[in-house]
């Protein structure tokens, strides 16, 4: 059931930001901005071939070069591998992943020196100096290539390129309602098959990464500063490639300029960082500039998708079948097997069919490797049925949106229904919300204006596609994180505590960095505790003050963080309690909690927990036996992810002339429950979509036949600048999410997840009655203009 | 090495430079002010942009011997008496940043941008902006920012 929100006083309020007075006036400190006394600069020399041997490097002209303090390479900086966490099943391949190569590259980028030297110049320089003796070795960068039985191999000791499936009937813990095959051989069914390729993608947060790491000799402590969404994480794996004590390492994120998946991750360039440093004994710091970024930074998304639909000639979808080919580029990093796992069960979307089928393969090619970008996993799905569910509309010769509303999971069913891929979906209400897109957009009119369009002879043409669909996410439940073979837990923990004079200090296990939980953390608190919204701080991103934790991703942040923060709040509460009965001397049942006063109940006696927290402090007078200050912490383990979904349309003017398109509305109604702050809440979506956009119309990664990457800089990759997007036009329903007792949901990822097929639907239904049937993306004018032409032949 | 003298934020610097060297080095490293950012290496992203004389430009396009004998602001010499620029403020006020980075910059041309054209439409907005780029918003709230300061 949708129901309204209550805003509280801070709940529900669309409170400016406590993080945005340092980032406009310029007092920010990314991880660039910080400087140490004797301080070193590492440059990282990298692999002009996407695979090749290297038969020696000559180090001898750099290290005589101005400033230099040495150039190492494999040989003279040893390091383990780098942690990799997901190793999905059995067959999953993954060779150890050494920060720097000794005998073969297999990406253009990949590192196999550093040099390390007084300045950054004087480093940058030096590294032009290093000569490499390279035996070039054939490439291959497209997925099915690399499956070809004479493909090159990127590792001599595998059998082939090919990285090992992952296939839901054997591998999902979660079994399925039904099996897909009966369905498919069943004549009386309609059937589609669709196939679609999805380019590859450059993340490009607008920091670039970069690593400082001070070092405390004597003591053999160190201190990361990282431009990472992992700190804690982080810690973990850098004592195991490094050799450190993990309780020696502190790791601090501090202001970090966007990551969306990109600083999800253990880099080489952390990992050399730190071991020069253990290495020399002084503080040495490496910024990463954008052109190098672009081969040394994670990309995402790249894959071959196949979805078969089976449905009624009445529209009734029977069974959803798919198949995936995705690539890693060359190595498997921190969770690259997992990534199209992240998909596996949404491949059916919000529809209710009988029967699912879904397997991946894993590849190797001559890339930088893949990992987790904005949505990891779920875009692909949402793709995957939202286009298909067009197809399979334009074949039956119904609307898209009555195929749609027809097959919706009823909401009748919830909360806490078992959807056709066996995972238990916490709460919606998918027609609700598409009422509310439709109503929006005024689907008819739209319709009536097409129509007009296309009867005028314009050049012009409208175009509407709906993406109507569903997300998991605040990653994760740690049993079923450990049935998916995700080497770690998906809790996270949270801290709060009365100082003596009465404001709150709140640490977060989440490492924020730009959506905003400094604010709305403290909303949620101030709100619970009954304090004031400015006397709460929120502390986060620096494993010294914040011990556990298991930092941002997967839409997490609220979902897991947040409702850490809100049980132990309930702990605290029942502390100050305790303390409120002993100095009222009454039950604590007589007492009630509301605005941060706990009252006898009909009388006017009563105690506030600021004047309770003092007197924890102090100690002079609590009960006996009680452990002195009022403080809590909480470890909360979510018992199931979180489901956000939503209805978005897009609408499109193409012109069939130059296969331009501008996208004249956009149209989100989302649902992730609960709203702690709206305005955050809006801007998230608003960057979701935007990326969402610009994946469908604009960005991709190609490799030439060499391996070389053509969209290798900001000028050549095409990061939507304003007048690329359009205004937003946003609306919400709430069903709150019965697992948590906030009723939140995330939010993070929505707006990528939904937007690229509700773009493509656009464009194609812009071009329907051309017989265009498919773009592929991103939809340039090329490709529209190449799908017109093919279509009139 | 070159001897230059530069005037930011209203006060007067004089410094030898290596003549390789970026203005926007030179602010973030020569004079610690690190408001200004870098998020590239093809002047595309805006991110270092300032006032130079007046006008807004990518700091990481001109070369500190540049600058030599220029009045050149950067975000952290917007405010005046600790009042908050119109600007900043209605960034703040529009949630028009999520993680900053391309803030200042932002910030920096918007300003520059309204001296050029006081009472611009959403359209002009955006491409007046069109050398700035911001990955966490959409733009929908930064043109929300700039408007909301036009209209006064």
């Amino acid at each position: 059931m949708a129901t309204t929100e209550q805003p509280a006083a801070n709940i529900g309020a669309r409170r400016p930001r406590k993080e945005d007075p340092e980032l406009i006036t310029g007092k920010s400190r990314y991880v660039d901005d910080i400087s140490i006394p004797g301080m070193l600069w590492m440059y990282v020399v990298r692999s002009p071939f996407a695979h090749a041997n290297v038969r020696g490097i000559d180090t001898s002209a750099a290290e005589q070069a101005p400033g230099v303090v040495g150039v190492f390479t494999a040989d003279t900086l040893e390091l383990g591998a780098l942690v990799m966490a997901w190793p999905i099943n059995d067959e999953c391949k993954a060779p150890p992943h050494l920060p720097l190569q000794k005998d073969k590259v297999r990406y253009v980028g990949d590192p196999v020196a550093v040099v390390v030297a007084e300045t950054r110049v004087q480093a940058k320089d030096a590294a032009e100096m290093v000569s490499v003796d390279w035996d070039p070795l054939p490439a291959v960068t497209d997925i099915k290539a690399a499956l070809a039985p004479d493909a090159p191999k990127l590792y001599d000791d595998l059998e082939s390129n090919d990285a090992g499936s992952w296939i839901f009937e054997r591998d999902s813990p979660a079994p399925r309602r039904a099996a897909t095959a009966p369905f498919f051989d069943d004549p009386d069914l309609v059937k589609i098959k669709e196939e679609y390729y999805l380019a590859r993608l450059i993340p490009n947060a607008m920091e670039p990464r970069g690593v400082v790491v001070d070092v405390n000799s004597a003591m053999g402590e160190y201190t990361m500063y990282s431009a990472t969404q992992i700190p804690h994480i982080l810690r973990t794996g850098m004592a195991i490639t490094c050799g450190i004590p993990e309780a020696k390492l502190r790791v601090i994120a501090p202001d970090v300029g966007g990551a969306f998946g990109s600083k999800l991750e253990m880099y080489p360039e952390e990992a050399l960082v730190l071991g020069l440093a253990k290495h020399l004994g002084r503080p040495v710091k490496w910024t990463e500039e954008r052109s190098e970024g672009y081969v040394a930074t994670l990309h995402g998304r790249e894959m071959y998708q196949q979805i078969e639909l089976a449905a009624t000639k009445e529209g009734d979808l029977k069974a959803v079948r798919v198949k995936l080919w995705a690539s890693m580029g060359a190595y498997m990093r921190l969770i690259t097997p997992g990534i199209p796992m992240l998909g596996a069960w949404l491949y059916a979307g919000v529809y209710d069919p009988e029967a699912y089928d879904f397997e991946y393969t894993n590849v190797f090619t001559n890339n930088t490797f893949t990992d987790a970008y904005r949505g990891a996993g779920r875009p692909e799905a949402t793709y995957a049925i939202e286009r298909s569910m067009d197809a399979l509309a334009r074949e039956l010769g119904m609307d898209p949106v009555e195929l749609r509303r027809r097959n919706m999971i009823d909401e009748s069913k919830f909360p806490n229904y078992t959807i056709v891929s066996g995972l238990t979906v916490d709460n919606g209400n998918y027609r609700g919300t598409l009422d509310k897109c439709l109503e929006v957009l005024d689907y008819d009119r739209f319709r009536a204006e097409q129509k007009a369009r296309r009867e005028s002879g314009s050049t012009k043409v409208l175009g509407v596609g709906f993406s109507t669909w569903l997300e998991m996410c605040g990653l994760a439940p740690s049993r079923v994180l450990a049935a998916l073979k995700y080497i770690a837990g998906g809790w996270d923990a949270a801290t709060i505590e009365f100082m003596p004079t009465g404001t709150v200090r709140v640490l977060t296990g989440v490492s924020p960095h730009g959506q905003g939980e400094v604010t709305t953390f403290a909303q949620i608190a101030a709100d619970q505790l009954g304090v004031e919204f400015e006397d709460v701080e929120v502390l986060h991103g620096d494993t010294g003050v914040v011990p556990l934790g298991m930092d941002t991703y997967g839409s997490r942040g609220l979902a897991v963080g947040g409702v850490a923060l809100w049980k132990a709040g309930e702990k605290i509460i029942e502390k100050a309690r305790t303390i409120a009965a002993h100095e009222l001397e009454c039950s604590e049942d007589d007492l009630e909690f509301s605005g941060g006063n706990f009252t006898v109940k009909g009388t006017d006696r009563s105690a506030n927990i600021k004047a309770l927290a003092f007197n924890a402090w102090s100690a002079h007078n609590i009960p006996d036996g009680m452990e002195p200050g009022l403080t809590a912490n909480h470890l909360y383990d979510p018992p199931n992810f979180s489901w956000p979904n939503g209805a978005h349309a897009c609408v499109v003017e193409v012109d069939t002339e130059t296969g331009s398109i501008d996208v004249k509305r956009y149209i989100a109604v989302d649902d992730c429950g609960v709203r702690i702050n709206p305005m955050v809440v809006e801007g998230q979506v608003h960057g979701g979509v935007a990326q969402g956009i610009a994946e469908a119309l604009f960005e991709e990664a190609r490799y030439d036949e060499e391996g070389n990457l053509l969209h290798g800089t900001m000028t050549t990759y095409m990061v939507p600048g304003p007048p690329e997007l359009p205004s937003f036009e946003l609306d919400h329903t709430v069903t709150p999410s019965p697992t948590n007792p906030m009723g939140v949901k995330g939010v993070g990822e929505a707006g990528t997840i939904a937007a690229p097929p509700a773009v493509i639907n656009a464009v194609v239904d812009a071009l329907a009655h051309l017989g265009v049937t498919n773009v592929e993306r991103p939809a340039t004018p090329e490709r529209v203009w190449n799908a017109i032409q093919e279509a009139k032949r | 090495m070159k001897h230059i003298t530069v005037t930011v934020n209203g006060v007067r610097h004089e410094a030898d430079v290596e003549e390789r060297e970026l203005l926007v080095y030179f602010l973030r490293e020569g004079l610690g002010l690190t408001g200004t950012n870098v998020g590239c290496d093809t002047s595309s992203c805006g991110a270092c942009t300032i006032h130079v004389n007046g006008e807004s430009v990518k700091s990481c396009t001109l070369l500190a011997v540049q600058a030599d004998g220029m009045e050149i602001t950067t975000i952290e010499g917007l405010a005046t008496n600790g009042e908050l620029h119109p600007m900043q403020a209605s960034f703040q006020a529009n949630h028009g940043l999520q993680c900053g980075y391309c803030t200042p910059g932002m910030i920096m041309a918007a300003t520059s941008f309204l001296k050029e054209n006081p009472n611009p439409s959403e359209d002009e907005i955006r491409h007046g902006l069109e050398g700035n780029l911001c990955r966490c918003t959409g733009y929908h709230n930064i043109v929300k920012a700039v408007a909301a300061v036009a209209n006064g």
